[in-house]
């Protein structure tokens, strides 16, 4: 538990952050959520991966590659950028910004493991769903999320689940991955 | 989420913009080509905005570029031009855009034979207003499908030689160019005949040069400019075919261009005029590319103009902007 002093709207406010989970065992959790979803797709050849940007997509290589080392084979991994897709842009003072999904592969037919870093309102992953239909027409998606961190708006529920995480609306949970912020670790910020 | 930085409700030229702003603009619209190659061709960002297409004159490639932007952004269009408008029972362009306002429009392209004419409106207006070309003063968004090109094939624009020939002044796309390419640090070369290339553009950043061969030997990139009949009063020089032996790019110059050197034209183009035919198809030419980019760059424009709350609706805050979103 760290106590530090954050400034925001010109008053100083005590904000301690506390580590949820550590590079170790961040890296159990995708071990034994790559094993669930072997354990639930007896029939792998229509299996691929697709991360929803920024942080679900090295989660995505990462689940991919544990379950292709299970089963001797590799997936075909893609990426989504569900900003074009929000349902909140006529609220909001700035456009945010919009990256390119990169999905190579036909989507009809598949078995896509669709993969986040942290499921709170559920709304991301309706985008994601809404978006992925846009490409084709999969035979069943499935959810992963290293947290859940609970407070659904929709009604969406993960089929694999890194940790559970019990939270107050207002805080912050942070998930920092290798690929993109130099180390492993989940954090919560109170 | 992050958010982007740009603040403005309307585009109404390159002039107001900084170097980041339109590299902003140019991300979102890498972003948005990628839609173009999905079996579902559409996203629901401008979902429930009006846009009006009000084009007081001609253009066929724009008004359709921009109408096709704004579907594939799930907005509704309508498309108003001057002899299908009240504009010919003598109603004034501010009382046209004042009754469209009161439909609720949300956003307005405007194309018109009067430089100022989208800034006009947008001080009237709460709806966002794009130019699509006012005047030959700018045309905002054929400089930024052009840049969007040129750092598509490139990879880069600061450092690279890039030429305009032809009709400058009288060109909204020469302008707009000129201040995009100086601010992203590209050395612009403007050449052609010296009674359509004035010495005046100097004071832009840009070299002017008479001699049509100097002008493209070192150039990475050539941009075509169509010559405006339409906006010249009087003849600025002789012949079609005179202009063609002087300034137009024949093979025989394109011969002596950088092996690597791209042909762009913001089109329609007159074959045989300003462009050899056969270098129109070439390999090396990208005007075909250029159509397609402007539709990502026009998406990219309408959303972030429009993809987001406007004094119209409502300030409710929501949840979903915190944290990694859910």
């Amino acid at each position: 538990m760290a106590v530090c002093l954050t400034r925001a709207g010109g008053f100083f406010y005590a904000v301690s952050t506390a580590v949820l989970m550590d590079g170790a065992a961040l890296e159990r959790a995708l071990t034994r959520m790559a094993h669930e979803i072997v354990e639930h797709n007896p029939g792998p050849e229509s299996l691929v991966f697709i991360g929803i940007r920024t942080h679900g997509v090295p989660l995505a290589q990462r689940l991919a590659r544990k379950v292709g080392s299970i089963l001797k084979r590799e997936f075909p991994i893609g990426q989504l950028d569900i900003n074009m897709h929000r349902d909140d842009l006529s609220l909001r003072d700035q456009p945010p910004k919009v990256g390119p999904s990169d999905i190579t592969f036909d989507v009809t037919g598949k078995d896509i493991v669709l993969v986040d870093d942290v499921l709170f309102t559920g709304r991301t992953i309706r985008a994601a769903l809404d978006e992925i239909s846009d490409f084709g027409r999969p035979r069943k998606i499935q959810l992963a999320s290293l947290v859940d961190r609970g407070h659904r708006e929709l009604p969406i529920r993960p089929d694999y689940v890194g940790k559970n995480v019990p939270t107050a609306p207002q805080e912050r949970v942070y998930v920092r991955l290798a690929e993109i912020d130099g180390k492993d670790e989940v954090v919560i910020e109170r | 989420m992050t958010a982007t930085t740009w603040k403005h409700k309307d585009l109404l030229g390159i002039q107001e913009l900084t170097a980041a702003e339109i590299n902003e603009v140019l991300d979102t619209a890498a972003a948005f080509k990628e839609v173009g190659d999905r079996a579902v061709k559409k996203v629901p960002s401008l979902r429930g905005k009006t846009m009006v297409n009000l084009f007081i004159e001609p253009s066929t490639r724009t008004r359709t570029s921009f109408e096709l932007a704004a579907k594939r952004l799930s907005a509704d269009v309508i498309n108003i031009t001057t002899t299908a408008s009240s504009l010919v029972k003598g109603e004034t362009l501010k009382d046209t855009a004042l009754n469209l306002q009161a439909l609720n429009v949300d956003i307005i392209v405007i194309r018109h034979s009067a430089a100022g004419a989208a800034h006009f409106l947008s001080r009237l207006l709460h709806a966002s207003v794009i130019n699509a070309g006012d005047g030959a003063h700018e045309h905002p968004t054929q400089a930024l499908l052009d840049a969007f090109t040129i750092r598509e094939k490139k990879g880069r624009i600061a450092g690279l030689n890039v030429t305009i020939l032809g009709d400058i002044l009288y060109s909204r796309v020469a302008r707009s160019n000129i201040w995009l390419l100086t601010k992203l640090g590209a050395h612009v070369t403007l050449a052609g005949p010296s009674t359509l290339v004035p010495r005046v553009f100097e004071e832009f950043g840009c070299r002017v040069t008479y001699d049509i061969d100097e002008a493209i030997r070192d150039a990475d990139v050539i941009n075509l400019l169509r010559i405006q009949h339409e906006r010249q009063r009087q003849t600025m020089f002789p012949s079609i075919g005179e202009y063609t032996a002087m300034f137009g790019l024949s093979k025989e110059r394109f011969a002596r261009t950088k092996p690597d050197a791209m042909i762009m034209h913001p089109g329609p183009i007159n074959r045989g005029v300003e462009i050899d035919s056969e270098i129109a198809d070439c390999g090396r030419s990208v005007i075909l590319e250029q159509v397609t980019n402007g539709l990502a760059v026009r998406m990219a424009v309408l959303f972030l103009c429009a993809g987001r709350r406007n004094a119209t609706e409502g300030t409710v805050g929501v949840r979903w902007s915190s944290n990694a979103d859910g």
